[in-house]
This record gives C-alpha cells, sequence and structure tokens, in this order.
C-alpha cells in the first residue's frame, strides 16, 4: 500500500527540541510516506514523544531547529488544530463527560461535518473499531473496560478520516491478549484505510510485528531507521542491537585482509573472520553481534569448516518453551547465549549440560560489525 | 495470664465495628447535637410563641411572627437579600474563575499565589471591613488619590452606598470561590486539553466544551460557598452599606438585639434557613439536569 515514488506526507528536516537545558530531541531528520506504518520506537526519555508532540504541534520546534514539514509545508508554527491530524492517546483521553458518541463527534462538530451525515459517521466508525453503537453509543467512558475505551479513542480519531493518523503508546495499558489482537487490527485498518500511522512505543516486539518502517532513537537522536528485518538483522549500533531483541557482544582486533572479510583477534588470542564494513580497517577494534538464534553449540573438537568458534563451558540451561537458551562462560569473564530450537526435552533431549566444554560456533556472515555510537 | 486493659478495649473493638464506627461518630455528634441542634430546636419553638415583655417569650402559640412577613416591607428585604446574595455569587465567579484558571498554569508561582488567596483570611473579617471604609470614604485613599491627579474635582460618594456593600461582599467570599474552582481545574487532565486541540477545537471552543464543564463541580460549590454566608451577611451592609438598607441578616441582629423580639428574630433566622435550603435544592437539581443533558450518572 506504501508508495515509495510519492512525496513523504512527514518530514522531519534536522528537528531540535530544547527544554530549557533539556535537548530532549536533537538535529532529527526523517520522511513518512503516504499509506506508511511508521514506528517510533525507544526507551523512556529517548526523545520519540516528544517527536510526536512536535508533529502534532503541542511543542514547535527551536529557533534554527529545522523544520517539521507536512504534505509539504512548513508546520512549526501551526497549532494542533490547524493540522488536521488524528490522534490516539495514550491514556486514551476521552472526555470523562461526554458519551461515546459525543466523544466520538466531537472532532467532527469542530471540523464543522454537517449535522446531518454525523450520526452515520460516528455509527460508522464504531463499527470500523467493532464496537456496538446501540449498546456502547450512551454509555460514559468511566463505564466501559480499558479495551472498549481503546476502540473508543481510536473511532473518535478515525471518524474524522485523517490521511495521518498519531498514536501515543495505545496498546501501553491493555492486557497482552488483547493487545495481540488490537496489535493485527491496527495493522488492518492501516491498509485498508491507506492511513498514514505514526505510531510510538516502546515495546520492541510491537513495533517488529506492526510497522513497515522503524526509527529506533536513543539519547534524542534516530539511532537506526529501516523496516523491521533490517533493524533486526543488522543493527547498527551496539544500543540497536540490545534494545531490538537480544544479542551476543564479541570484541576483537582486525588484522588483515581474507575471502569473504577480515581475519580479526580477540583480546584472549581468539580467531575470528568478520563480514566486510566500512568502519573496517586494518588495526582498528571491531565489536560485532550475533543473535542468539544464529549462534550453534558443538563440541570442541567438531566445529564445522570456516565457522567462528569460542570455547567455554556451560554455565546454564535454561527452558523458555519454544526455546532453550544455553548461558556459555568464555574466559576473561564473557558469556555467550545460544538460543536452541525446543524440540522436545522428552524425545530429542539436547545433548549440553551444566559444566561441559563447549565451543560456540557461528557463520561469518550471520554476524553484524557494529558502528560507534 | 491478665491481658492489660488497653488490649482488652482494642480486642473489643476489633471485634465490634458498630461500636467502632460509634466511638468516631460520638465526640464530633455530641457537640453538634449539644450546641448546634438543641439551639436551633429552641429557636424553632420560640418563633411560635408569644413575644415576651422584656425579651424571651412567654407561653403559647401563634404564627404571627411568621405571618408578618407577608408585610411588603419585609418582603422587600428577603427580595433585597436574595438578589444582593445571586449578585454577589455572579460577581464573584466572574472575578474568581480567571484567577483559579491562572493559578492553575502559574508553574512555581502557584504556592505563592494560592497563599496570597488566602492571606485575607489571617486578620477578622471585622477588621478587613473596617479597613474598606478608609478606602472608600470621601477623604479616603481612592478620592485622594484621583482628586491629586486632578481627574475629578468633588469625593465621589462611596461609602454608605449599595456599591459599597457589594464592594465589600464580594471582597469578603472571593477567596471560597476561588479555591473551589482552582481545586477542580488543578485536577482537570491536561491531555484532554490536547485532544480536544487535536480534534480541532480552537481555545474558545476548548474551554466552553471541555475545560468549563470539566470544573462545573468547582463552580457549583463555590457559588454554595459565596450564596449562602451573604444571604446571611449582616456585617457589610452594617458597616459599609451605614445600615441604609437592611438585609435579612440584620434583621435577625437586630430583633434580637435592639428589638428584643425574640421570637421574630427566631422566624426570620427560619425564614433565611428556608430560603438557604431552597437555593441548595435549586443547585442540586441544576446539577442533575445539566448532568443529565451531558450524560454523568
Amino acid at each position: 500500500m506504501v508508495d515509495a515514488d510519492a512525496a513523504p506526507v512527514v518530514e522531519f528536516r534536522r528537528v531540535s527540541k530544547t527544554f530549557g537545558s533539556f535537548r530532549a530531541v536533537r538535529d532529527i531528520s526523517f520522511e513518512i510516506r503516504k499509506g506508511e506504518f511508521f514506528s517510533l520506537l525507544g526507551p523512556s526519555g529517548c526523545g520519540k514523544t516528544t517527536t510526536l508532540r512536535l508533529l502534532a504541534g503541542f511543542e514547535s520546534p527551536d529557533e534554527d531547529g529545522g523544520e517539521v514539514r507536512l504534505h509539504g509545508d512548513v508546520v512549526n508554527k501551526k497549532r494542533p488544530y490547524e493540522r488536521r491530524l488524528a490522534m490516539v492517546f495514550q491514556n486514551y483521553a476521552l472526555f470523562p463527560h461526554l458519551t461515546v458518541e459525543r466523544n466520538i463527534a466531537f472532532g467532527l462538530e469542530m471540523r464543522g461535518a454537517s449535522k446531518s451525515e454525523m450520526p452515520d459517521r460516528v455509527v460508522a466508525a464504531m463499527s470500523m473499531v467493532r464496537l456496538d453503537a446501540k449498546t456502547f453509543g450512551r454509555r460514559l467512558p468511566a463505564q466501559l473496560s480499558g479495551g472498549q475505551r481503546q476502540r473508543v479513542a481510536l473511532a473518535r480519531a478515525l471518524v474524522l478520516e485523517p490521511s495521518i493518523l498519531l498514536l501515543d503508546e495505545p496498546l501501553g495499558a491493555i492486557d497482552l491478549k488483547l493487545r495481540k489482537e488490537m496489535q493485527l487490527e491496527l495493522k488492518q485498518l492501516n491498509e485498508q484505510l491507506g492511513t498514514t500511522f505514526v505510531y510510538v512505543t516502546h515495546d520492541q516486539e510491537e513495533a517488529l510485528t506492526m510497522s513497515d518502517r522503524i526509527a529506533v532513537m536513543d539519547n534524542a537522536r534516530v539511532a537506526q531507521l529501516g523496516s523491521p528485518a533490517e533493524i533486526y538483522e543488522n543493527p547498527r549500533t551496539r544500543f540497536v542491537a540490545k534494545f531490538i531483541g537480544e544479542s551476543n557482544f564479541v570484541e576483537a582486533t582486525v588484522s588483515d585482509r581474507t575471502e569473504g572479510g577480515w581475519r580479526a583477534v580477540t583480546a584472549h588470542g581468539e580467531h575470528l573472520i568478520v563480514p566486510d564494513h566500512k568502519t573496517i580497517a586494518a588495526g582498528r577494534a571491531v565489536c560485532i553481534a550475533v543473535r542468539p538464534e544464529w549462534l550453534d553449540i558443538v563440541r570442541p573438537d567438531a566445529v564445522p569448516a570456516g565457522e567462528n568458534a569460542l570455547t567455554g563451558a556451560v554455565r546454564d540451561v535454561l527452558y523458555m518453551g519454544e526455546t532453550l537458551h544455553v548461558l556459555v562462560a568464555l574466559p576473561g569473564d564473557r558469556s555467550m547465549t545460544v538460543a536452541l530450537r525446543n524440540e522436545g526435552q522428552f524425545l530429542r533431549p539436547i545433548p549440553w549440560r551444566r559444566g561441559d566444554e563447549v565451543a560456540v560456533a557461528w557463520m561469518p556472515v550471520d554476524c553484524q560489525v557494529l558502528e560507534e555510537e | 495470664m491478665s491481658r492489660s486493659l488497653r488490649q482488652r478495649a482494642l480486642d473489643y473493638f476489633h471485634h465490634n465495628p458498630t461500636v467502632r464506627a460509634w466511638s468516631l461518630v460520638a465526640p464530633g455528634g455530641l457537640w453538634l447535637l449539644v450546641f448546634f441542634l438543641v439551639p436551633v430546636f429552641m429557636m424553632f419553638t420560640y418563633s411560635f410563641m408569644p413575644r415576651g415583655m422584656y425579651g424571651g417569650v412567654e407561653s403559647g402559640f401563634t404564627l404571627e411572627h411568621y405571618l408578618r412577613f407577608f408585610d411588603s416591607l419585609y418582603l422587600t428585604i428577603l427580595m433585597r437579600t436574595t438578589v444582593d446574595a445571586t449578585v454577589c455569587t455572579v460577581a464573584c465567579l466572574l472575578l474568581g474563575y480567571p484567577v483559579a484558571y491562572a493559578i492553575t498554569r502559574a508553574g512555581r508561582f502557584k504556592g505563592l499565589l494560592l497563599f496570597l488567596v488566602i492571606l485575607p483570611f489571617w486578620t477578622s473579617f471585622l477588621v478587613r471591613t473596617f479597613a474598606m471604609i478608609f478606602l472608600l470614604r470621601d477623604t479616603g485613599l481612592i478620592n485622594t488619590a484621583l482628586q491629586s491627579i486632578g481627574l475629578i474635582d468633588e469625593p465621589i460618594v462611596m461609602l454608605y452606598t449599595p456599591f459599597a456593600v457589594m464592594l465589600g461582599l464580594v471582597y469578603g467570599y472571593l477567596p471560597f470561590m476561588i479555591l473551589p474552582i482552582y481545586a477542580s481545574l488543578e485536577k482537570l487532565d491536561l491531555s484532554l486539553l490536547e485532544a480536544a486541540e487535536v480534534l480541532g477545537a480552537r481555545p474558545a471552543a476548548r474551554f466552553f466544551r471541555v475545560t468549563l464543564p470539566l470544573s462545573l463541580p468547582g463552580v457549583v460549590a463555590g457559588a454554595l460557598l459565596v450564596f449562602i454566608p451573604s444571604l446571611g451577611s449582616f456585617l457589610t451592609s452594617d458597616l459599609l452599606g451605614g445600615a441604609k438598607e437592611i438585609l435579612i441578616g440584620n434583621l435577625v441582629q437586630n430583633q434580637f438585639t435592639a428589638a428584643r423580639n425574640w421570637p421574630f428574630g427566631s422566624a426570620a433566622s427560619f425564614v433565611l434557613m428556608a430560603l438557604v435550603l431552597v437555593s441548595v435544592l435549586i443547585y442540586l437539581r441544576v446539577r442533575e439536569r445539566s448532568g443529565d443533558a451531558a450524560g454523568a450518572p
């Protein structure tokens, strides 16, 4: 549904925002395309909420703090009511003194929609979020469950038929099962309506599941921008590798070029082959990241040819259900986590026990060279 | 194995929740019974008894004190009292709401501003009312200032006019309007205002559709806190109005003191109380109605 060639609907051009002496957002730039499901992901305090608020119009960028553009126009000084966006708030922000119907109709009234078509549009919006208008229309927000309030908040935004919908951690307050359901529904709405979704979350799994593209934010900057697969499989920095999923880190010093990459040596004398990367040069320190599920455990004398291997002792085996995590202690107080697929511990138990001498092995192409943060 | 008296008492309370509840209510309840309900009941009885020669009452039953209120003189007083209290309440609302609103947005000055609102209570109402005289009289601060800058030649007569009474009332009761409105505005969830703004509400619409309705409980509380005492006020009209236009509060005071007509004073008190009750009922009714319209439970 995303048209890559169309002009971006949202543009941030070197935007900065400072509160007093606190720099909430530093020099960030990105574009969001029409119909895209775009997530701002990061830990609390990383600037993702400020970024959304800059887009909504609750904040304006610093003087000479760049440009926020909507549909090509600079909107730095435009008030929220002039931007014609829609937003779903973290705590839903439903008007407690208005019924569900009146809450949903509020935006239509404010934007001067015709009175005659209002009831139909309200009912249509409610059915879009699968809320029965007859049952819930006359209720007050206080008489609804958390999940129902969430749907009303969504309906109140969707009824405006916005071209851009902002969502500020909308699923944060509802339980896990319902959250999974809503994730799916949001993604479907995004595809059906062709509305651009800008979604703020600190939940990496949520962002990976739903987004077309993710901007991972750290310390007031965009640490990496890309599709979920790019972010997960090619994290650019240590922060991204750590924040999205789990990762093992190995530090080494590059020695010389070899077929398919570079040779490198760790501080403990282990030889590795790392893939080529723009930051690599002979003599330089390098940090690589490997996902636990891309690692394998073998006997120290059975490392497949051409694979990297680090030997150590099994410290623990954690039963996670779908997978088993084997923690391997390496010399020099290092450790690695290996995720093995659980093929049934009664039928095909994994052969590794605590204390076993093992080698952790991986293909050189399966590790990512990280950049300095 | 004898348990201490304290232990036994605690056990007793622990096993008897009813006794425990009553023991909490009793001290205050008893106080109100002896010093409020009994005198009120006495006044109620007095109001139906013939007047004694030198104050007090004589035995017997009569409705004359209540019937006296249908005299146009007293009806006028009743009317004037109600109008004054209403005007005072509306004035306090119009002046107080913006102040309360500003305080919620005052950031680190919030504490200071609230302190300033409460500051007048540090001196007695009587002293403050006397101070108003010095401000308002012909040779007072306002007239002297206006004359010295040549804005007026003759002093403006302010003291002992209905204007001065109203000024005194509004001045005296304004904090009672500001504080409850402030409390309800303070609780207002700011994300509701942001939601309104994103939905397209300009500042005026945002205020009348979200802020004002949600602060209505504070407005109602403030209005009652101002309206009720200003219905019964007598000091202000006495000192600032020069006792020219008496209110029902002055009437009660006069009957008990100078006129020595206790039963009529009692009857006037009950008429005043009836007036308060009626206004409270009207308020509750209005609030219920507006609640229904907005869909409140």
